[in-house]
């Protein structure tokens, strides 16, 4: 048993270059380059970057949604293509995701209870009458009312919706989570509120983070690691207090100092 | 305190029409249901309405003309009677009709999904099959199938139903692609739900409306086609009736008995038309557009209550004052507020700074300076907005649009979305020049350049040939603000101008809007939910909630020493840089029994 939840190594991943039908072959882009991090068990390590440094690209990877051009990838202690050999539950046993766009990752014309009842019944693999009692619980741990479950995703707020897709999250009982902007579409205050529940949720339940974002002072708040990604590599890495006290790479000088303060 | 945030929570569960009502309010589309129901009622009791027997002839009684004593619509030309045949006749196209569409609509929208959801080679093979059906001629197509299956009604049947698949394939497919890569399907693949599972339980019933949509439109056409072929004598065979075969042997008598061809003609024509008329119905029912109320085009200014109360100018020296402004939304009979009671004002080379949570009406507030809230729905109720020493309000409606731009000029969020797509910047920055000045092509195009380089484009020249897509977030967002300039406004409205942008883009671009304000001594009305922006930025601030101003002040002394209660919970609530885990134990005494538990955020 490694203290490694994930092991990431030279991993790389490009978009296009394949040949059409009839067409030439198409512009390659490259999102990732030879990108090496561990998350270990327990933390909270934060990614962070601009649009298009390959945060997102690194996420999908992670899950499952995507594969990877060449490097590899060990979750809990599996090789990820063991995993994608064994089918769509493997994964999402072990490592979930919360969506970047909330809303949108929740299906307009279902019921939360509806949503919930898949992880519930495919990946935790409750009966029926364990189910209702499984949601009330994630309700309660997500601190939403229990009559919740019968509402449809366009009748709830941002801060809500984004408590629903962590509650989806924990109903396949992960060790992971891989959090992609959280909290960035969300008023400071329901902001301070999810960095909270996140925060207990962590120690509640033993789960590790990879929590993806561009805000350098929520990062501090919560994260035990930033990776500082550019162009698809990842340029720093390192403990958050000593990160923000004393930035190497030039890219997170830059970043650090275009944050915007209140001056007191 | 504990509701200043708990009312900021679930959005109100907005009263929709249900999607019957909407049906049955659209008058045309209420007869056409009328009218099919009172046919559908007819067909479906044939068996038991004292009719005679459709196929039974008599010699002696050939075409007699309608309303003739036993024969209410006459006789054909075997002296059948025409009501019986009509009504038979009815009952056999609209179930044949109905049948191709159900066909059609089953093998189309299942190759339709699976084209749209699979991507690639399946959906490749799959559409070239359905352009090779659609390559031959419609009805040629129809004809030929029948002649290679023998005449006769079934045969009929597949012919129109295979001819309408491609209908229903590329309605599909067009809706399937889009959601195929939505976040929800994703959601479910990791959920653990198999490819089958996903379309059937995930994607098919978001793309059941256009299904019902497409059949309802297509089934009036589907019953004309059926009467087409039967007319040909390739669908029903004598003596069995339908309308098509009863329209092709009264052809023949058009000049002697027109009535034999004409009555079912005229039913066709019934049948189809409700059908129709049912089927924009519906469609409009389902639109989610309609649903939500904004029916009409928004008029070309915010309309403004007649008998609203307006102020005298408060701030004498403002270039922008508001007085009082109530605005809101007309739904139905109610008015729901969104602004109230709303009074600020800005100094000519200032910049005012509002700032407030999602929903608490900066952006309405923003928007009825220049008249620019939809209306309907949006009304002005009360109050003034001074520009200078004038109230827009009064303003006549021409003169206000002229302010647009001229004197007042908006900075918006996504400039991807209020840049136009297939205009190169160059062209739209000098169109927002012309709108307001009239000047030769060059000096035009030279000005445009000019404003580029004003907001630090680099090689303007040759990047004003550019289209928007082709451009940096961060260089969209400096062509909005050079179109805002354009005519030397004064007063500038920002929206959340900098919100979509990445951290070191958004610095660069408040450096620009500094520095430019400051050269210019325009006046800025700034709109944002970023504590640290406007402390970057503003002079003063508003704080904004549920659509009243708590506070305002100059910048450095709400933000040290905030008065309000909401005003100190929201500054509370922003992390810092340099202030670590400290943050979290700060905001968890500050949520303390209150909590998260009342359910908010």
């Amino acid at each position: 048993m490694s203290d490694n939840a994930i092991r990431v190594r030279d991993l790389t991943k490009t978009f296009g270059g394949k040949t059409q039908l009839f067409g030439r072959a198409s512009h390659e882009v490259r999102a990732l380059t030879k990108v090496s991090v561990d998350l270990k068990q327990g933390e909270t390590l934060a990614v962070v970057g601009e649009s298009g440094s390959g945060k997102s690209t690194l996420a999908r990877i992670l899950v499952g949604l995507e594969t990877p051009t060449s490097g590899t990838i060990e979750i809990a202690g599996q090789s990820a293509d063991d995993l994608r050999k064994q089918g769509p539950k493997a994964f999402g046993r072990t490592v979930q995701y919360v969506f970047q766009e909330t809303v949108a990752s929740l299906n307009p014309r279902k019921t939360i209870a509806q949503i919930l009842e898949t992880p519930l019944s495919l990946l935790a693999g409750h009966a029926a009458p364990e189910r209702k009692s499984r949601m009330r619980e994630l309700m309660q741990a997500v601190d939403m009312p229990e009559d919740a479950l019968d509402r449809y995703p366009h009748e709830m707020s941002g801060g809500q919706a984004q408590r629903m897709a962590i509650a989806r999250a924990l109903a396949a009982e992960p060790d992971i989570l891989i959090l992609d902007e959280p909290v960035s579409a969300l008023d400071v205050s329901v902001q301070a509120q999810v960095l909270l529940l996140l925060q207990r949720l962590k120690d509640e339940l033993g789960l590790s983070y990879l929590f993806i974002s561009h805000d350098l002072a929520v990062v501090e708040a919560i994260a035990d690691r930033v990776a500082v990604m550019h162009f698809g590599e990842i340029v720093e890495l390192e403990e958050a207090g000593r990160l923000f006290r004393e930035p190497v790479h030039p890219y997170t000088q830059k970043l650090l100092q275009s944050a915007p303060r209140i001056a007191r | 305190m504990t509701d200043s945030f708990a009312d900021l929570s679930s959005p109100p569960r907005a009263s929709r029409m249900s999607p019957l009502r909407l049906l049955v309010q659209s008058r045309l589309a209420a007869a056409g249901l009328l009218l099919l129901i009172a046919i559908g009622l007819v067909i479906l009791l044939a068996p038991v309405l004292p009719l005679s027997d459709p196929n039974a002839t008599a010699p002696a009684e050939r075409l007699l003309r309608p309303l003739t004593e036993g024969h209410l619509l006459g006789t054909d030309q075997l002296g059948r009677d025409i009501l019986s045949r009509l009504i038979w006749g009815s009952r056999v196209s609209i179930a044949v009709g109905f049948a191709a569409t159900l066909f059609a609509a089953l093998i189309g929208s299942g190759i339709g999904l699976i084209s749209g959801y699979a991507g690639g080679r399946t959906d490749n093979m799959l559409m070239r099959g359905i352009d090779m059906l659609m390559a031959f001629p419609y009805i040629l197509l129809a004809l030929a199938i029948v002649a290679a299956l023998g005449p006769g009604l079934m045969n009929a049947l597949y012919a129109i139903a295979v001819v309408n698949i491609p209908f229903f394939a590329r309605n599909v497919r067009g809706v399937t692609l889009g959601l195929a890569h939505r976040e929800f399907v994703d959601a479910a693949r990791l959920s653990g739900k198999g490819h089958l599972s996903i379309l059937a339980t995930e994607i098919l019933p978001n793309v059941l409306p256009v299904i019902v949509i497409t059949m309802s439109t297509t089934a009036g056409w589907m019953i004309l086609e059926t009467a087409g072929l039967s007319f040909l004598g390739l669908g029903a065979q004598p003596p069995q009736a339908d309308l098509g075969s009863m329209l092709g042997e009264g052809r023949a008598q058009l000049f002697t008995a027109p009535h034999v061809s004409i009555v079912p003609g005229v039913m066709i024509f019934l049948i189809v038309i409700s059908l129709n008329l049912v089927g924009d119905g519906i469609r409009d029912a389902l639109d989610p557009r309609l649903k939500s109320g904004a029916l009409g085009r928004p008029g070309p200014i915010t309309a403004i209550a007649t008998d609203r109360r307006a102020h005298e100018k408060s701030q004498a020296g403002a270039v922008l004052s508001i007085e009082g402004l109530d605005t809101g939304f007309r739904m139905g009979s109610q008015y729901v507020p969104a602004v109230r009671n709303v009074s600020l004002s800005v100094m000519p080379g200032e910049c005012l700074g509002l700032i407030g949570e999602s929903g608490s009406g900066k952006s309405v507030t923003a928007l009825s300076v220049m008249g620019l809230v939809a209306s309907p729905p949006g009304l002005i109720r009360n109050g003034s907005i001074h520009l200078g020493n004038e109230d827009v309000l009064s303003m006549p409606e021409s003169r206000l649009i002229a302010c647009r731009g001229q004197r007042v000029a908006y900075i918006f969020q996504d400039p991807l979305t209020t840049l136009h797509p297939t205009y190169t910047i160059g062209q739209q920055v000098a169109e927002a020049i012309a709108a307001h000045q009239s000047l030769g092509r060059s000096e035009l195009w030279d000005r445009a350049i000019a404003l580029l380089e004003k907001v630090q484009i680099p090689d303007a020249r040759a990047r004003a040939e550019h289209y928007p897509h082709q451009l940096s977030g961060g260089q969209r967002q400096r062509v909005g603000i050079a179109m805002a300039l354009a005519n030397d406004p004064e007063v500038i409205i920002a929206d959340e101008p900098t919100t979509a942008l990445d951290v070191t883009v958004q610095a660069d671009i408040l450096r620009l809007l500094k520095a430019l304000q400051r050269e210019r001594q325009m006046a800025l009305l700034f709109i944002t939910h970023d504590f640290g922006v406007v402390s970057e930025i503003c002079d003063r601030v508003a704080v904004m909630k549920d659509g009243e101003i708590v506070e305002t002040g100059t910048t450095r002394t709400v933000l040290n020493r905030p008065q309000h209660a909401y005003t100190k919970r929201l500054i509370a609530c922003v992390p810092e840089i340099g202030e670590g885990r400290r943050f979290l134990h700060r905001v968890a005494d500050l949520f303390d029994g209150q909590s998260e538990k009342d359910g908010a955020a």
